[in-house]
């Protein structure tokens, strides 16, 4: 390659045009990207920041500061801690359960047999589907009067009349974590399976050698190998759930009586229908710390991935 | 690696009679490739404690037919037999057979004695018992002292003995190894082989040892089966492959630099590198062919010159290659022509159309 | 598995029986297990179909059995959906601003990624980190600032404030995805091309980018699905239903008051689903490739 590199220095060194200076070239490359998300993301972060220690209302939008009168009131909303502990209670059983069957999902994935390709088809389904469309299928398949479960429930004859899936407030939550589990499942079983597919063959020859059957290899070789990518694939799936509002606005709208209400949720009806800007950009916020935590805890993750 | 005692001197439990391995009518094919059969009609027998190794450059099916004997991979067609026993259909570890990958394939997130120790767990062995016997074959292979470290903190060297403890600890009745050396350096190769081997007449264990490498495959092995698209096209010891090759790919396959080959019409003539001398040195009239050599290229190798030149006389022009060792000191310089010869008891005969090897033809035009 | 006597004949047909019953239980498993995870990521799908072409009496009578067709079944409902409702409206919606969003997230990626993945520059590791992050600040958090910035530029109620808007979602996994891409093509072939005449940006044009297909075609699809996909900006930003696109449109639009049109509600979501879903599978062996060659090297 000594070859070459000198071609090279002869090019670049005979050559000054805005085609070559890398100097010059590698900042402005990144220049729409950069404008882009400071104009678009950062600006509009530090506004929500701003805004949270203001009273800027849909009706006023004149920024006045009223410091920490904000967080008072929320802090004093029964709703908001409501919303804080939905959130947490969600997106960690949903997670657990997540995990579990990503897991299963992921090894019939990487399997060989018939009808492959329609399994994988349907399966992604849940993912693929724009978020509001799959829970207005979820929202039919739940109604009070009409919903198909109740059907066969009622033709098995264990229950008598309807169940309120999404009108009682466990029901209606335990419904929430069901939907953002039927959703995430496909993306972190995919997730899964990538990994899965990047173990070295030889390994996996060598314990069916060496007479592992399917579960002692499954807990004792492949499992603890794929730990870094259950666990990658956990943390995206609860950044997706935490921070998601759909399901709960088409499900439920955060009821019944706010039962099912999330912090991104009531950071909306809060701010955009209640109009109170200022309140709901402090209930949002609050998303962040945690965010923060997750992804840090995804880069430790991946680079301890890459060394070993 | 420190002397390995003997079975029954205290250090393990007594050591399997070695039994044969026999493929009857092997044919493995995958339907990715359609009709491409990537062993096709594979029949041999072991001999008991037999060192048989697969020799053959990649994609000739040898490391498909170990998987197949090992189970982890099941025929398209055929039986295999071990111990006498057709074992088709039988996952790996029913066969009593231990395998040796060519990364080893130790398990990363396991120390070394919890390596080891893996194939054990599947016995109903207590754990004492377990720990005893993986103690023994770490000694014996000389690692014993790094029981508690994990692969990526261990050499080459010492992980393909990690891979050969963790064989070695389930008392098999054949090693299967896939080309274990080629992941270390050259140097360490060559003393690796020979304690391979001095280890593998210890236990007595039959063993099938794949690689590419002829150098390796010769100075191993008991037996050597050379395989080409999925067959194989001779099998025997080292000197019978080596000095009567069954055809024309077996003879240009090993030997370094190849036999030289020289197309007469309706077969080909060959004869290898190191038969071909200056016709002084070769004695006798009658049982000698001479050519004449017109030297193009010289490479001066220390232990030997090798002599690049067109010769003519036997057959049309073809360029050929003369070994000539260190203890021969004819003067031979590029672009001057000269006399060689071949003793006529080294020349080969191959069928023009078929390349299998026919019996002699006269030689003098 | 424990081991056996191979010289035992009697041992190894047991074992050979033994081996053969558990493979086929091992099927069996697998296929159950297999159809049933289809059978329940798909079934409320399943189940709008068989609803979209149900007669209202059949459907508005809690006894009937949900899932035949107690009485014919009728195109009527599928016919509303296109002939009586914005739904039309708002596939087109989805589709020019998809396209558009799209076309500005690779004409900013594709260079960004390519000035992180090749020039090496010393703050390129540190701002490859950073657009992670950025990734992860939420819509549901900004939603609200933005959408005070979409009225002091006038966007408010356009669907252009969400061409505008969404590139901030796509652009950074765009980003980071086609980082991977890059770094795995082998830099011998720009530097041929440079050597051939050609300037940096000419090489990257001409060797880079075509080499990059696969890469190019997993960002499409991705930032294609996050713009069908996304909710809550669409939702905060456009109120006229002739600017609505189908994610926000069908739950809100369809669902009027207390009389939900549930056969063509039902017809919406699976005829969206059905082809997102189609075109993802065409990609997918591709997107796989994609995410896990991102993600590996990410």
């Amino acid at each position: 390659m000594a070859g070459l590199s000198l071609k090279r220095a002869a090019v670049t060194a005979g050559r000054r045009s805005l085609g070559d200076r890398e100097g010059l070239l590698a900042p402005l490359f990144l220049l729409p990207a950069v404008i882009y998300i400071f104009a678009l993301v950062a600006v509009p972060f530090v506004l929500a920041i701003g805004f949270s220690f203001s009273d800027v209302t849909a009706g006023d939008p004149s920024f006045d500061w009223v410091g920490l009168d904000n967080y008072r009131a929320i802090f004093d909303d029964p709703v908001f801690w409501r919303s804080l502990r939905n959130t947490f209670v969600l997106t960690g059983v949903s997670m657990v359960l997540v995990v579990v069957l990503a897991k299963a999902l992921a090894l019939i994935l990487v399997a060989d047999f018939r009808g492959k390709w329609l399994v994988r088809l349907l399966v992604l389904l849940p993912w693929t589907t724009p978020i509001s469309l799959a829970a207005v299928a979820w929202l039919w398949m739940l109604d009070s009067i009409f919903s198909p479960i109740d059907w066969v429930l009622r033709s098995l004859g264990l229950i008598e009349s309807n169940t309120f899936w999404l009108g009682k407030p466990d029901l209606a939550m335990a419904s929430v974590i069901a939907v953002q589990t039927w959703r995430i499942v496909p993306l972190a079983a995919v997730i899964i399976m990538a990994g899965l597919i990047s173990l070295p063959k030889e390994v996996d020859d060598a314990a069916r050698v060496d007479g592992a059957g399917f579960w002692r290899k499954l807990w004792e070789i492949t499992i603890p190998l794929m730990l870094p990518v259950i666990a990658v694939a956990a943390l995206f799936g609860a950044i997706l759930t935490f921070t998601d509002m759909t399901v709960v606005y088409v499900l439920t709208r955060g009821g019944p009586n706010n039962a099912t209400q999330v912090l991104s949720s009531w950071a909306y009806f809060k701010g955009i229908e209640g109009g109170s800007l200022a309140q709901g950009a402090a209930v949002a916020l609050f998303l962040f710390p945690l965010l923060l935590a997750a992804a840090i805890a995804i880069l430790r993750l991946v680079r301890r991935m890459r060394v070993s | 690696m420190p002397e390995p005692r003997r079975a029954g001197n205290g250090g393990g439990p007594e050591q399997r009679k070695a039994v044969v391995i026999e493929a009857r009518g092997l044919k493995k094919h995958f339907e990715a490739g359609g009709e491409v059969f990537a062993v096709d009609g594979v029949d041999f027998a072991t001999r008991e404690g037999e060192y048989l190794v697969l020799l053959g450059p990649s994609g000739c099916g040898k490391t498909t037919l170990l998987r197949m004997l090992a189970g982890l991979e099941e025929p398209t067609e055929g039986e295999i037999l071990i111990g006498g026993h057709v074992v088709n259909g039988l996952p790996p570890r029913a066969r009593q057979i231990a395998m040796v990958f060519q990364s080893y394939a130790l398990y990363p997130h396991k120390t070394v004695l919890q390596n080891i120790v893996f194939p054990l767990k599947a016995e109903k062995m207590d754990k004492k018992e377990r720990r005893a016997k993986a103690q023994w074959a770490a000694e014996l292979l000389g690692i014993g002292d790094l029981l508690n470290r994990k692969p990526r903190h261990l050499s080459g060297g010492e992980r393909q003995r990690v891979a050969l403890a963790r064989a070695l600890v389930r008392d098999p009745s054949v090693f299967l190894l896939d080309e274990p050396l080629s992941n270390l350096d050259a140097k360490l190769r060559t003393s690796a082989r020979n304690e391979l081997r001095m280890f593998q007449e210890r236990l007595g264990t039959t063993t099938i040892y794949v690689t590419h490498d002829q150098v390796e495959a010769m100075g191993l092995g008991d037996r050597i089966a050379v395989m080409y698209e999925g067959k194989v096209r001779q099998m025997g010891p080292p000197e019978e492959v080596y000095e009567h090759p069954a055809d024309t790919f077996v003879a240009t396959f090993l030997g370094s630099p190849p036999m030289n080959l020289v197309d007469r019409g309706d077969h080909l003539l060959g004869f290898r590198p190191e038969s071909l001398l200056p016709a002084e040195l070769v004695p006798g009239d009658g049982s000698r062919t001479i050519m004449s050599l017109r030297v193009s290229r010289l490479e001066y190798l220390g232990g030997e010159r090798h002599v690049h030149g067109i010769v003519s006389g036997i057959a049309g022009e073809t360029l050929v290659i003369a070994r000539l060792p260190a203890g021969v000191d004819t003067r031979v310089d590029p672009g001057e022509t000269y006399e060689f010869a071949v003793q006529e008891r080294d020349l080969r005969f191959f069928d023009g159309a078929t390349g299998a090897r026919t019996d002699p033809r006269p030689v003098r035009a | 598995m424990t081991a056996i006597d191979v010289a035992d004949s009697r041992q190894v047909e047991r074992a050979r029986v033994q081996a053969a019953r558990k493979g086929t239980l091992g099927r069996v498993a697998l296929y159950v297990m297999a159809f049933g995870a289809a059978f329940l990521a798909a079934g409320p799908f399943l189940w709008g179909i068989i609803t979209m072409f149900k007669a209202d009496p059949d459907l508005y009578t809690k006894a009937n059995n949900p899932f035949i067709f107690n009485q014919a079944p009728t195109l009527k409902h599928v016919d509303f959906l296109f002939t009586g409702t914005p739904f039309t409206t708002f596939l087109w919606n989805t589709v020019w601003v998809g396209l558009l969003v799209v076309a500005i997230t690779l004409v900013v990626s594709l260079p960004a990624a390519y000035s992180l993945a090749r020039l090496d520059m010393p703050w390129a590791g540190p701002l490859g980190i950073a657009i992670f992050f950025v990734y992860l600040v939420p819509p549901t958090l900004l939603f609200i600032s933005l959408s005070r910035v979409v009225v002091e530029l006038g966007l408010q109620d356009s669907t252009w404030s969400l061409v505008l808007v969404y590139p901030t979602i796509t652009i950074p996994v765009s980003v980071w995805l086609l980082i991977g891409f890059l770094s795995s093509i082998p830099r011998d072939i720009e530097e041929q091309a440079m050597v051939d005449g050609y300037s940096r940006v000419g090489a990257f044009v001409r060797t880079v980018i075509p080499l990059a297909f696969p890469g190019i075609v997993a960002v499409v699809v991705f930032a294609f699905t996050l713009t069908a996909h996304e909710f809550i900006y669409a939702l905060t930003f456009v109120s006229p239903s002739a600017h609505k696109t189908i994610s926000i449109g069908v739950p809100t639009e369809l669902i009027r008051g207390d009389v939900f049109f549930w056969q063509s509600l039902q017809a919406a979501g699976v005829i969206v689903a059905i082809s997102i879903a189609f075109v993802f599978n065409l990609f997918l062996g591709r997107f796989v490739s994609g995410f896990t060659q991102g993600a590996v090297k990410g």
